[in-house]
């Protein structure tokens, strides 16, 4: 074996590999950071310092426009997964006060024939945003605006914990037995529905979806209904909007049967 | 002399085990996913066993048998018993133990995050806790080769290191390097998040330190299959390998540039700057150059092998090389599959070419055939080699053998063509559910169908190998005597320091990855406000 030390400028070894790998590193990083950018115009650039800067990733300032604002109001609750998951007993309590006046549309034990949302078992974090967003004018009706207008943060918070504290109860016309619609297993990829139960519960949940399980099929055609034609528009980035606008009235009518007839 | 006998055995057992089960998953995926399967259930399920199958097959079943592989390689190219055995068995059990905790998780539908991670998405903490558990017991292993070699060069000064040892350790430090983008990943960003300590999430950082690992961990998956092409093939045929020296400089090449690249997974990311990806693109056209050097010495040393034999003419030797002999075949085919492959994969390395197929069905059909394909073809002809020398019984059911590598071959080829042709009219990858009603798509309905009945067709295939080694097990008590690998042509007594050691190429590869990664990485760490709230899968429930 050679006994020339390996990491001597002397080993031919040494010397080849360094230079070779360098040499690329040098010339791929020159073509890559320099010459490719500043041969594209549409990239506007002043400089070579630009050019790299830009070919680096470095973000630039946004050019500052202003930006068009909605002629409505949207959403302004930032939801998270964990968003009120921890139960906590004292606001249970609370809410448990505060929801005596809403027991005359969503009933004593958070159930109701009124087709008005039953609330008992609702997650927390859905039935707070929808109280914010009622209460801020991204979601508007004659009924509850007035109630969540006079309602602090607090009081929302409480009032969403203790419906959530309360055990789900299936509707009247329950029937496990049904077949779920297409629209509900498999969604519809090509026209971008996914399955129901991706967001609301029966697969996995996203923050804000609510669960639908037993809700007035009354009530889930009209708010589909309000989605697709965009009189209510306070779904986040327009999640659901875009959902609703592509199902067929049918497909609206089957999921609002389906939906009211689970637990 | 094998020496380490159950060691070895229990490696490979515990792989082909999971190997079996993951095959059924992806059988079934391939069915339900198909035409011929009316969806009626949740398709959750889907990305579960997505998530299992991805999991076995990537992590778990390749790790085993470059583990198992490499304790065989040691003990037989040193001839003498592995140090550190003990440890040997603590590096299984931890791979074992972590194949299962992680596995617990997601077949409870608690972490069907992919086995990508791919943040934010986040799911159950024990998933993650069990992959790092096989990256670390495999890290004993990668610690266990270093100590050998370094003992044995220390009691053989001067003497060149076998060049199926020095391809091991070659594919130990890489390993040993390049898992450690994923495990800075799970460990700093994903797991205070799936354990609650955080909320939200880096997901480009994620991604670029996920991309740190995922393209030179397929280069660790190969690497047990070029040491076969190397030091198993010539041998087996009856022949010598062509150049001892062009082994090592593939085996080098391998080590200091199929890390530097992982870029190219991140072509379509927004967080990673254009000047990179290009610099990732070039050293990835680099690392074709080893794998052409391999299938030059492979084709010459076969060509050797076969005029000994008496083939003649320019081509009238390929006629006279022994097809009737597993080995030959295994290879011949694998090198077929590694070439169809390989053009897919030029089209994947290209900035531009990629965008048409990023995120396509296009991709799994790549990686199937050269990972599925060419791949694990070796690892079949590596256990049928091997097990003789393992149980000390005859492994004689050739016409079996001969049978199972052309049905994977053909498996593989049916199933793997169509996917390539449906990515390419764009179905995407990772759905459960496609509406093939949809005049939209229903012309992909046939070769999805095809594709399916290729999956069939590999199931066959991997039952009747595990059935060859269980016979195996079973046959008639013979010593198979010293387990021997491929001489080369000439062997010389003496060669370079540098192709005798790693120092050198180890200082490259640590190099290249600070010019590489470096910038993206502390650029994104510096960034603030680049995190995104987590998204917790199957957290709902
Ligand atoms: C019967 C043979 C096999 C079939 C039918 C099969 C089928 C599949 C299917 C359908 C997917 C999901 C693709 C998607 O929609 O994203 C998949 C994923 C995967 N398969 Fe296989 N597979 C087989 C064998 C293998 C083998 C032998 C390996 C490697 C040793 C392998 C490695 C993988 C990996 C790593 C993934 C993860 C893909 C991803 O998450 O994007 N498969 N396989
Ligand atoms: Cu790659």
């Amino acid at each position: 074996m050679s006994d020339q030390p390996l990491f001597s400028p002397r080993n031919p070894w040494f010397g080849i590999s360094v230079g070779v790998t360098a040499a690329i590193a040098v010339l791929s990083a020159v073509a890559g950071l320099i010459w490719l950018p500043l041969a594209q115009p549409n990239l506007k650039l002043a400089s070579v310092w630009d050019a790299i800067c830009s070919a680096a990733g470095v973000p630039r300032a946004a050019v500052q426009e202003a930006a068009v604002k909605p002629d409505f109001k949207t959403s302004n609750v930032v939801m998270t997964s964990e968003m009120l998951t921890k139960v906590d007993q004292v606001s249970i309590g609370r809410g448990a006060t505060l929801a005596q006046r809403c027991a005359i549309c969503h009933g004593p034990q958070g159930v109701s024939d009124a087709h008005s949302p039953n609330l008992a078992g609702q997650f927390a974090a859905v039935t707070y945003k929808e109280l914010n967003d009622f209460k801020t004018g991204a979601r508007v009706s004659v009924v509850m605006s007035p109630f969540a207008a006079a309602m602090s943060d607090q009081d929302m918070k409480d009032v969403a914990a203790y419906y959530a504290y309360l055990p789900r109860v299936p509707s009247n016309n329950l029937d496990t037995g049904r077949a779920a619609p297409a629209v509900v297993v498999t969604g519809a990829p090509l026209r971008n529905i996914p399955p129901c139960g991706s967001c609301h519960g029966d697969i996995d949940n996203k923050a804000g979806s609510p669960w639908l399980g037993g809700q007035s099929a009354v009530y889930i055609k009209a708010q589909l209904e309000a989605f697709a034609s965009g009189t209510r528009r306070n779904d986040i980035s327009q999640q659901m909007r875009n959902i609703a606008r592509q199902m067929t009235a049918e497909e609206i009518d089957q999921v609002a049967h389906y939906y009211e007839a689970q637990p | 002399m094998l020496t380490s006998k159950r060691l070895i055995l229990a490696h490979f057992w515990l792989a082909f085990i999971v190997f079996g089960a993951a095959l059924v998953l992806g059988a079934w995926q391939m069915f339900v996913r198909s035409p011929l399967n009316a969806w009626h259930f949740n398709p959750e399920f889907y990305y579960r066993s997505v998530t299992a199958h991805g999991s076995a097959m990537g992590y778990v079943f390749p790790t085993l048998i470059a583990m198992g592989f490499g304790y065989a390689i040691t003990e037989a190219s040193f001839e003498k018993a592995l140090i550190g055995r003990r440890w040997a068995w603590t590096g299984f059990f931890l791979v074992a133990v972590g194949a299962v905790v992680a596995m617990i998780p997601v077949s409870l539908g608690l972490a069907s995050v992919l086995y990508t991670f791919y943040p934010p998405m986040v799911g159950n903490p024990f998933y993650y806790i069990g992959v790092v558990m096989v990256v670390v017991g495999s890290w004993i292993w990668v610690a266990l080769m270093v100590i050998n070699f370094v003992i044995w060069k220390r009691e053989n000064p001067g003497k060149p290191v076998p060049l199926a040892m020095y391809a091991n350790v070659a594919g130990c430090l890489l390993w040993g390097w390049t898992a450690v983008g994923a495990a800075l990943e799970i460990l700093f960003l994903i797991l205070p998040v799936a354990l609650g300590f955080k909320s939200t999430i880096d997901a480009g950082l994620a991604r670029v330190f996920f991309s740190w690992s995922l393209h030179a961990i397929v280069y660790f998956w190969l690497i047990p299959t070029y040491i076969a092409y190397y030091t198993i093939f010539p041998r087996a045929i009856g022949g010598r390998l062509y150049s001892d020296a062009m082994a090592r400089i593939s085996f080098i090449l391998f080590v200091v540039v199929a890390m530097p690249i992982g870029v190219h997974h991140l072509f379509a990311d927004p967080q990673v700057g254009a000047g990179f990806k290009f610099m990732h693109s070039v050293f990835t056209g680099l690392v074709a150059l080893p794998t052409l050097l391999t299938v030059f010495t492979i084709c010459a040393s076969a060509e050797i092998a076969s005029r000994l034999r008496g083939g003649r003419g320019a081509f009238g030797w390929i006629g006279a090389l022994p097809w009737s002999n597993p080995i030959m075949l295994a290879t011949a085919l694998s090198l077929v599959m590694l070439g169809f492959g390989g053009a897919g994969g030029l089209i994947n390395m290209s900035y531009q070419l990629d965008a048409t197929v990023h995120n396509t069905q296009w991709i799994t059909g790549h990686f199937h055939l050269i990972f599925g394909g060419a791949i694990v073809i070796m690892y079949f002809a590596i256990a049928y080699d091997l097990w003789p020398h393992l149980t000390d019984r005859a492994l004689d059911s050739f016409g079996l053998m001969r049978t199972q590598l052309w049905l994977w071959f053909i498996g593989m080829i049916v199933t793997t063509f169509p996917w390539h042709y449906v990515g390419i009219l764009g179905m995407p990858r990772r759905m459960a559910y496609y509406d093939y009603a949809n005049p939209a798509i229903s012309p992909q309905a046939f070769s999805v169908t095809m594709s399916a009945i290729g999956g069939f067709i590999l199931l066959l295939s991997g039952l009747l190998f595990l059935l060859v080694l269980i016979r195996g097990q079973f046959g008639a008590r013979g010593e198979a005597g010293a387990y021997r690998f491929a001489v080369p042509l000439h062997m010389p007594a003496r060669i370079p320091v540098a192709l005798n050691s790693f120092g050198l190429w180890l200082a490259l590869m640590v190099g290249l990855t600070v010019v590489n990664y470096g910038f993206p990485i502390a650029q994104l760490m510096a960034l603030n406000e680049t995190s995104v709230p987590a998204v917790y899968v199957g957290a709902g429930r």
